[in-house]
């Protein structure tokens, strides 16, 4: 019994010491139990603690708390990066990208009147020779179709909406849209498996060496009339345009699984870390959002450029050259297109043929 | 005519979170999407403050201005609202999104996302008001009932203001005055002020 006297004691007097304490308090909240909140004042009365202009001004920056939900980035109350993005998509890289695609479409139409088409100088001699086998052009046509798919498509992400929506209305629009965008996931990767087999198949033949350079100086011969300069089976615009597709389409298909795995992948900050060894002074602490806003902007830039250069390839390998499109259509070219254009890849077909060299073709 | 805005006073916020329970059990959110969040700074520090956050309904609104296929619109009054109809989920609105408000049910891929799903203000969205069809996409539509969004009216400590922009501002104008202090309105001048030199 005395054992429990003296805890009922013991409780009592607890009791009484925290009440006295926390008394004080209290009573001073009950005198009036609307007045903490008279005149819009805080509940509690607390007047801050200090000056919190550092804190606003590291929320106003991005900074991230910390919160219970699994995706840790809702822990940002303002990202100001996506005023950047939306700034430069709808700005610089609408309106260039824009520019760039009807500028080279001009360049070729004024070419196109000044030049007309480039002709067989010869004349077609029927006998042809095998360009290109029927893996090639498979290869080819995988990468071509698969481009055109993904180039219309994503034009249709970043231009549709002021080019088509107006016409066909924001329904039919929007299907076309959804369905352009599952397309443009899907047809990636016969993209990604056509660059494979390109980079496979012509990397060899697509080595620079000393014929470029004559070929560069005198402009492939592109813009005289009998001019036609030596070159084997690709020449350095050929060239060009082959490391284009395959650099090009590295990076795009890169970038391009990026966007189709978000917050998965990042790589601009490294990247800008490597850049940085050489004196730019770029920002390596990005958060994965800033990386999906920069890989967008990449790959649409990307996209712009091989598009426009694209367009050109067209141009010569169809309507700019009679002749050309056999090479990628039967495979079968004719002699003396061959030897005109590729009168040193022709030679190395046929070594026992007389080699009509260029200075011959161009001789009147 | 009204221009609606939200204003969340950090000084009065006491992360109780009942306006993100508030509005996901008002407008039966789908499972893994807050449409308001509490955002605690300092947690546990001195200096904590707690904020409450979802879509602002901006003026010049990245969200719209990015939308490839232009499903994200504005109403008169200012608030924000999209066509889950239209949206194709491709995920832009929330790159642009300063406050993080665009979400989706599913963190899948480019192309497999599902419908953005984002604060209506209370608003629903463009199919006809109080329709079967609008409740199950965007949520109540109490705006049409007169009522203000259910996350500030049932804020405890009125610290979420939501109403005319006049209305609120005058109301945080006269808390600022007798408290001597203000926090500033966090996240007005990137909601509501001029960005990128446009309107």
């Amino acid at each position: 019994m005395e054992y429990w006297l003296k805890r009922i004691l013991a409780a009592a007097v607890a009791s009484l010491l925290i009440a006295g304490v926390g008394g004080v308090d209290l009573s001073d909240a009950l005198i009036g139990p609307a007045a903490a909140q008279e005149k819009g004042n805080v509940p509690g009365k607390s007047l801050g603690t200090s000056s919190d202009s550092d804190l606003w001004r590291a929320l106003r920056r991005g900074y991230r708390s910390d919160v219970p939900y699994r995706d840790k980035q809702k822990g940002v109350a303002i990202q100001s990066e996506g005023e950047n993005w939306r700034n430069m998509r709808n700005g610089p890289l609408s309106v260039y990208g824009g520019w760039g695609l009807g500028g080279v479409i001009a360049v070729l139409a004024v070419f196109f009147l000044l030049r007309g088409r480039i002709r067989v100088e010869k004349g077609m001699s029927g006998r042809t020779v095998e360009r290109f086998n029927g893996v090639e052009r498979f290869a080819h046509w995988l990468t071509a179709t698969s481009f055109i798919v993904l180039g219309l498509t994503g034009l249709n992400i970043l231009y549709g909406r002021y080019v088509i929506l107006p016409v066909i209305g924001p329904e039919a629009f929007s299907t076309l849209t959804l369905a352009g965008k599952y397309a443009h996931n899907f047809v990636s990767f016969a993209f990604m498996i056509g660059i494979v087999m390109i980079a496979v198949l012509w990397l060899r033949q697509n080595i620079p060496d000393r014929h470029d350079l004559a070929w560069v100086a005198k402009g492939g011969g592109m813009f005289t009339k009998g001019t036609h300069v030596s070159a084997k089976k690709f020449n350095a615009g050929q060239k060009v345009i082959f490391w284009a597709v395959i650099l090009g389409g590295i990076s795009i298909s890169f970038s391009g699984l990026v966007l189709m795995f978000p917050f998965t992948i990042e790589a601009f900050g490294p990247s800008f870390a490597l850049l940085n060894i050489f004196g730019f002074d770029l920002p390596t602490d990005l958060t994965s959002m800033q990386e999906m806003q920069l890989f967008q902007l990449w790959h649409a830039l990307m996209g712009l450029v091989m598009i426009a250069l694209i367009i050109a390839h067209i141009y010569i390998g169809t309507l700019g050259m009679v002749g050309a499109f056999d090479a990628m259509g039967s495979g079968q070219v004719d002699e003396n297109w061959a030897r005109e254009h590729h009168d040193l890849w022709l030679a190395e077909l046929e070594p026992g043929a007389k080699s009509a060299g260029p200075s011959e073709a161009g001789d009147d | 005519m009204a221009r609606m805005k939200f204003l969340c006073d950090a000084e009065r916020c006491i992360e109780c979170n009942a306006c993100t329970v508030a509005c996901k059990n008002e407008h039966e959110v789908p499972w893994g999407i807050t449409r308001r969040r509490v955002v605690t700074i300092n947690d546990g520090r001195p200096g904590e403050r707690s904020i409450s956050v979802a879509c602002m309904h901006c003026s010049d609104a990245p969200c719209i201005a990015v939308c490839p296929v232009d499903c994200i619109y504005q109403t008169e009054d200012g608030v924000v609202l999209h066509s889950k109809d239209l949206c194709i989920g491709c995920g832009y609105c929330f790159y642009a999104c300063p406050f993080g408000a665009p979400q989706y049910p599913q963190a899948g891929n480019y192309g497999s996302r599902g419908k953005m799903d984002k604060c209506t203000f209370c608003n629903g969205g463009p199919e006809e008001d109080h329709s079967d069809a609008e409740f199950q996409k965007y949520g109540r539509n109490r705006l049409a009932e007169g009522k203000l969004p259910l996350c500030a009216e049932m804020c405890s400590t009125k610290a979420l203001l939501a109403g005319d922009g006049e209305k609120v501002s005058d109301i945080y104008r006269e808390r600022v005055v007798a408290r001597g202090f203000g926090s500033g309105a966090w996240g007005w001048g990137t909601a509501y002020q001029i960005k990128g030199g446009r309107i």
